[in-house]
């Protein structure tokens, strides 16, 4: 305990003296928080539309204004034809081309009705099939109220959709939670990996090794103050989300630390393990960042694991990310209790031991 | 019991061999010196004492702890300072050594009058940071570290390497002074000048131990017959030495060249040899013998 207090005060005087870190510490995540929400959105807004309106009556009038009200779309001008508008698509100007046919209205209550046609460019497919989508919701809720005047039964009324815990269906609030664990695993994971690289570089870690302090003690001193951060760190971008976005959580402050700091005692564990093995920085980081991309990506951070393959959710299962994210949505936006999440509480667990053990065992004093 | 016992210690890289079967034994109180050049296995032979790496074959002691077994006890009574400088270069000479003395359990005030002599020199800058010590300067810092916690042997790797002539003799002077107080320190060293400072020397090269005696003795033992010889055009006079009869070697010392010769040598005939070469002005005259040529004729053989 004594060394361990020794070696906590070692570390904390190096970390003072850093130039960089400790605005690092503060800078990055109110950065992040201040800049990455607004910018990591799946929202698709501004879809360029051309509509070739055959029909020219007053309904496809009335489609043509409604679409132009809606704040996703960008009306093209000037484009009459079919053929006109295609060449319009295949030079990236428009996104999504909707013809109307000749008597359209005409046809519309009859046996037999004509049929719109929608052609989106889907080289980018989220923003292709996402704008088809939004047209084809306008353009429904036109019809229905057409029909409805006319006296006959509005059909999309039979559909409600109503977005619980999230209620706008705002992109920021599924991000900030997310964001707040890539900030967690950029500061614990790659800081506490760096600090214990950086005395092998410098040759330090000899004069530690010829000293009676264990290996123990030793990894224990350099994970702590990453601890300590981490949680320095989480509680800013916490006070930035209730700041700036408005965005608390639903459940209780307890349960979002009590899963923080199982989080980041595992990942630093891992850091540190990864550490232990290389010899310098640069093969820490390239070690790191193949990890850190795999825990990004496949986590479900940015997308749904419920919509990766059937191999990669089970893959998912030993990716303590995933654990953590899910704890953080559903108590961020949902309000879950503890009780709901003790499987993830569960797994954050065993995570956090194995990757502390593989920390503690990887350490060599001799080489 | 001697201070430390090395037997038959065998360590290899990959196909390197660092150690080939090393046996040697320190006394306690001694100054011993490792002489050889880079890649001799100096280092290795530290750390493996250190307790740092362990042995392929062979064994050790320090103190009578086994290097292997009892590594524990080993690192509580050695001082181990490494050849490149390994102190926390963004604290302060005053932190770090408070550092290091709290890790062992003790404190600055209670080694003071053992590091006095070392430390004192650098006192006037205990609020530095050591990264911005001159070279000197981190040796001294470094042997204070080394010894704050009163160790009984010192390891010092290569300790003036990159310091200049005056902090090295200083240097030299303080281990001196440590060995008065019965400490037992093995230093290693690529220079030759300076092994006349140790008890013994042990001469090494690529993993064995050529000799080792005391430093009048190994000079003593030189049984060949020694000539330094210069003139107008050294390089010269190099290459044509090395085809007179009688001369056994020839490598340049200094200002002059030395020449190791057998019997057949001839003081006058080596003149007029190197001036029909077309070398003027060229002398020759018996040299005393020091370790360098004691080395350049073992590493011959």
């Amino acid at each position: 305990m004594r060394q361990l207090a020794i070696l906590l005060k070692k570390e904390f005087t190096q970390i003072r003296r850093n130039p960089f870190l400790p605005r690092l510490i503060l800078v990055f995540p109110i950065m992040i928080m201040l800049v990455l929400p607004w910018v990591t959105t799946m929202d698709v807004r501004n879809v360029a539309v051309a509509i070739v309106d055959e029909d020219h009556s007053q309904l496809s009038q009335r489609i043509t204004s409604d679409i132009a009200a809606a704040e996703y779309f960008k009306l093209t001008d000037g484009v009459y034809s079919y053929d006109q508008a295609l060449l319009l698509l295949e030079d990236c100007k428009i996104d999504v081309i909707l013809s109307i046919p000749r008597n359209f209205e005409h046809d519309l209550s009859s046996v037999s009705p004509q049929r719109l046609s929608i052609a989106a460019n889907a080289v980018n497919a989220t923003k292709g099939s996402l704008g088809s989508q939004y047209l084809v919701q306008t353009i429904a809720i036109t019809l229905s109220r057409q029909l409805a005047e006319q006296g006959v039964e509005a059909p999309s009324d039979l559909i409600v959709v109503q977005n619980r815990y999230n209620e706008t269906l705002n992109y920021r609030h599924l991000m900030i939670p997310a964001l707040m664990i890539m900030l967690l695993i950029l500061i614990c994971g790659f800081l506490s990996a760096i600090n214990i690289v950086i005395e092998k570089e410098n040759g330090t870690i000899e004069q530690i090794n010829v000293s009676p302090v264990g290996r123990l003690t030793f990894t224990l001193a350099k994970l702590i103050p990453y601890w300590l951060i981490g949680l320095l760190v989480i509680s800013i971008a916490m006070l930035v989300a209730r700041l700036v976005y408005g965005l608390s959580p639903a459940g209780s402050l307890w349960v979002i630390y009590l899963a923080t700091i199982l989080f980041i005692v595992g990942f630093s564990g891992f850091g540190v393990a990864i550490a232990n093995k290389s010899d310098n920085i640069q093969q820490t980081m390239f070690v790191m960042f193949f990890f850190v991309i795999i825990f990004m990506l496949l986590s479900g951070l940015l997308t749904p694991i419920s919509s990766m393959p059937d191999w990669a959710q089970k893959f998912t299962i030993i990716l303590p990310p995933r654990y953590y994210i899910e704890i953080m949505r559903a108590v961020y936006l949902k309000g879950t209790t503890f009780v709901e999440l003790w499987p993830n509480f569960a797994a954050l667990t065993i995570f956090a031991v194995v990757f502390n053990l593989l920390a503690a065992v990887t350490y060599r004093k001799q080489s | 019991m001697a201070a430390i016992e090395v037997h038959n210690l065998c360590k290899r890289y990959g196909k390197v061999t660092a150690l080939d079967h090393l046996s040697f034994t320190v006394e306690k109180g001694e100054l011993f010196g490792l002489i050889g050049p880079d890649g001799a296995g100096k280092t290795t032979l530290f750390r493996l004492l250190a307790t740092l790496l362990n042995p392929d074959e062979g064994s050790a002691t320090v103190e009578g702890f086994d290097i292997v077994g009892d590594y524990r006890e080993i690192r509580e009574i050695v001082g181990y300072m490494p050849g490149r400088f390994s102190l926390y270069q963004d604290l302060s000479v005053e932190e770090n050594l408070d550092f290091f003395a709290a890790l062992f359990g003790t404190r600055v005030a209670d080694a003071y009058e053992l590091i006095e002599p070392v430390y004192k020199q650098i006192e006037p800058f205990k609020t530095r940071r050591a990264g911005k010590l001159s070279g000197g300067m981190k040796q001294k810092l470094a042997l204070s570290c080394a010894l704050i916690h009163r160790p009984k042997v010192l390891f010092l790797d290569e300790p003036t390497t990159g310091v200049d002539a005056v902090s090295r003799s200083e240097f030299w002077d303080m281990l001196s002074d440590l060995k008065q107080r019965g400490i037992t320190i093995l230093v290693s060293t690529p220079y030759m000048d300076e092994a006349s400072r140790c008890d013994r020397v042990a001469l090494c090269n690529e993993g064995r131990i050529l000799t080792i005696d005391t430093p009048c003795h190994i000079v003593e033992n030189f049984d060949k017959r020694l000539y330094a010889v210069s003139g107008d055009n050294m390089f010269t006079l190099l290459n044509v030495s090395r085809a007179v009869s009688g001369v056994v070697e020839c490598y340049p010392f200094g200002s002059a060249h030395h020449i190791v010769a057998d019997a057949a040598f001839n003081e006058n005939e080596f003149i007029a040899q190197a001036t029909l070469a077309g070398v003027r002005n060229v002398d020759v005259y018996p040299a005393e013998p020091t370790i360098e040529d004691v080395f350049i004729n073992l590493m011959k053989q």
